[in-house]
């Protein structure tokens, strides 16, 4: 186990020498109501490499959303910065997949996963050959001129993600893709996924409640602490790609990795409980209570 | 085995579902059935009532003449030279109701300042009756064909406005996530993601707009001095006493309100494909 577990954060992070993505002294506090100040994301520094897929598992209310929402640029640091190695001209910094129904319902498929190219005018040549890929590739060619009402859960959050692929960003963003997925779906997402990202490879992140999926899906996994969201360790995952999402789970190393990483995990689970036990106002009394 | 246990649940299945769909659709027939008697049954009941002269029929002449009234009325080219004046002053206002209130209702629900600053104004007049406002148009605007435009888009504009705010304020916000993500500017975010998410309460505003508008037609055609137009002809049906008339112009009012409803039903139906409707 000692073998995949860097014990120091901070030295691994500074070990890298070309990162893709660079944050360094990244904060982020709110001011909730009742004029306290939650600390979301507490100095946290972090380095990918190119054609990594790392994922951050951790506690309820760590604080991971909040630093994926700072990496797409949808949220402002309080304090420290974000760096992503930029490459061609004219390609977009970051995609996001993101959590729940995102696919806009007014948009048939096609036009929900040609947003990206659409809105930056990219050529309609450029647009039909790369929509019609990553549709082919998620098994929605069929449901091109359908609308998302039309189709299932699993097939709106393949839209998703044909939307970030055919985008074609710098980084990749998924917050928590299949959280709202029945397990089997998930396990054929999963793999869908996989064989997705292993025709470019880009730099992924990848956050998640599942351990499973973490090491299903990444080469380097993260365990974040509960609030403030810091790095507690490190776990990378050896097997192999392209990876087989069922043969996966057969291997002993599996079990091994998912133990490790669930060790270090239950204490941040525990702590994230106690805290959100603490959080948990009187009840107001409303005008038809119980 | 499995097969002859599967059959039974679903042949008992399929029984106790075609059972209580039976039913329902009974009912349903009956209900219409019901629905589209009841007015002709009233309409023959009146009728004869009026005709046997238990009715007055000074003040309810039998549907029959009414309709008698309406045919006169379109045979000798009045009825097309009124509904040419009352058509293009429903027309005007409703345009120029309808596309400030979009414009604005739009504009509140991106962007708090319009917001905070317009929206006072509008809870202050809305509550105002519409109709008792007519004389400070005649006021502002005096006697002219246009004090009728800017009467009935006032009716026009409250409803859509408001329903239009609702509408983009209600588009959920995992939507302007993603086009930010995305790199959607000012004007893209508007045409991707307010427009069509509030596009749904925008038609429901435009419905009741609609009505709106062709009450405050009525009104101002009464009441404001143009002598012409659907509103004028009942009016002064009733001051020359021709009760069928009156009775027929009002009925042109129904059927014009009908038909509004149908062609901005049809209208949003074709603007919101995505939206399912029975």
């Amino acid at each position: 186990m000692s073998n995949t577990t860097a014990p120091a954060p901070t030295e691994a992070a500074s070990a890298m020498a070309d990162p893709k993505i660079r944050i360094r002294g990244l904060s982020k506090r709110f001011t909730v109501p009742g004029g306290h100040v939650v600390t979301a994301v507490d100095s946290f520094d972090l380095d990918v490499p190119q054609g990594q897929f790392l994922t951050i598992v951790g506690p309820s209310g760590c604080g991971k959303t909040t630093l994926l929402r700072m990496l797409a640029g949808l949220e402002s640091a309080s304090e420290g910065t974000i760096e992503v190695a930029g490459g061609t001209a004219g390609r977009p910094e970051n995609s996001m997949v993101f959590q729940g129904d995102s696919i806009f319902p007014w948009m048939s498929v096609w036009d929900n996963a040609a947003y990206g190219l659409t809105v930056r005018g990219a050529p309609r040549s450029e647009i039909k050959d790369t929509v019609g890929h990553y549709l082919d590739a998620t098994g929605l060619t069929k449901f091109a001129d359908a609308y998302p009402h039309q189709l299932s859960g699993g097939m709106r959050q393949r839209v998703s993600i044909a939307r970030a692929f055919a985008n074609d960003p710098e980084i990749l963003l998924m917050d928590e893709p299949f959280s709202a997925l029945d397990e089997q779906n998930k396990t054929l997402l999963q793999a869908e996924l996989l064989r997705i990202w292993d025709e470019t490879r880009k730099t992924v992140v990848f956050i998640t409640h599942s351990v499973d999926e973490a090491v299903t899906l990444s080469d380097r996994i993260m365990v974040m602490s509960a609030q403030p969201g810091r790095a507690k360790a490190f776990i990378d995952v050896p097997f192999a790609r392209p990876r087989d999402v069922l043969q996966l789970r057969h291997e002993q190393e599996y079990g091994e990795i998912v133990y490790g990483i669930w060790s270090q995990l239950k204490e941040e689970v525990e702590k994230a409980k106690q805290q959100a036990d603490a959080r948990v106002a009187p009840k107001k009394r409303g005008l038809f209570r119980r | 085995m499995t097969n002859v246990a599967e059959a039974a649940v679903t042949s008992t299945g399929a029984v106790a579902a075609r059972q209580v769909k039976q039913r329902r659709t009974l009912s349903k027939g009956a209900l219409r059935a019901i629905s589209i008697l009841s007015p002709i049954v009233l309409l023959v009941a009146w009728d004869a009532l009026s005709r046997g002269g238990v009715l007055d029929d000074r003040f309810f002449p039998a549907p029959t003449l009414i309709f008698q009234a309406l045919w006169t009325e379109a045979a000798s080219g009045e009825l097309w030279a009124q509904s040419q004046h009352s058509l293009t002053r429903l027309l005007l206002g409703f345009l120029v109701g309808a596309v400030p209130a979009v414009i604005i209702g739009v504009a509140m629900g991106l962007n708090k300042v319009v917001n905070a600053a317009v929206r006072p104004i509008i809870s202050a007049l809305y509550p105002v009756p519409k109709s008792a406002v007519l004389p400070l148009f005649l006021l502002f605007f005096g006697l002219g064909e246009d004090t009728i435009w800017y009467f009935v888009a006032m009716g026009v504009f409250f409803p859509v406005v408001i329903n239009t705010y609702t509408g983009v304020s209600n588009v959920s916000a995992i939507f302007y996530d993603v086009a930010e993500n995305f790199g959607a500017k000012r004007f893209t975010v508007f045409r991707t993601v307010a427009l069509p998410g509030a596009m749904p309460n925008v038609i429901t505003g435009l419905e009741l707009g609609a009505g709106m508008g062709l009450i405050m037609l009525a009104i101002a055609e009464m009441m404001g001095g143009q002598g012409n137009g659907w509103g004028f002809m009942v009016w002064n049906s009733f001051q020359l006493f021709t009760i069928e008339s009156m009775y027929a112009y009002l009925l042109v009012f129904a059927l014009v309100g009908l038909l509004l409803a149908l062609i901005v039903g049809f209208v949003g139906h074709k603007l919101t494909p995505w939206i399912t409707r029975h």
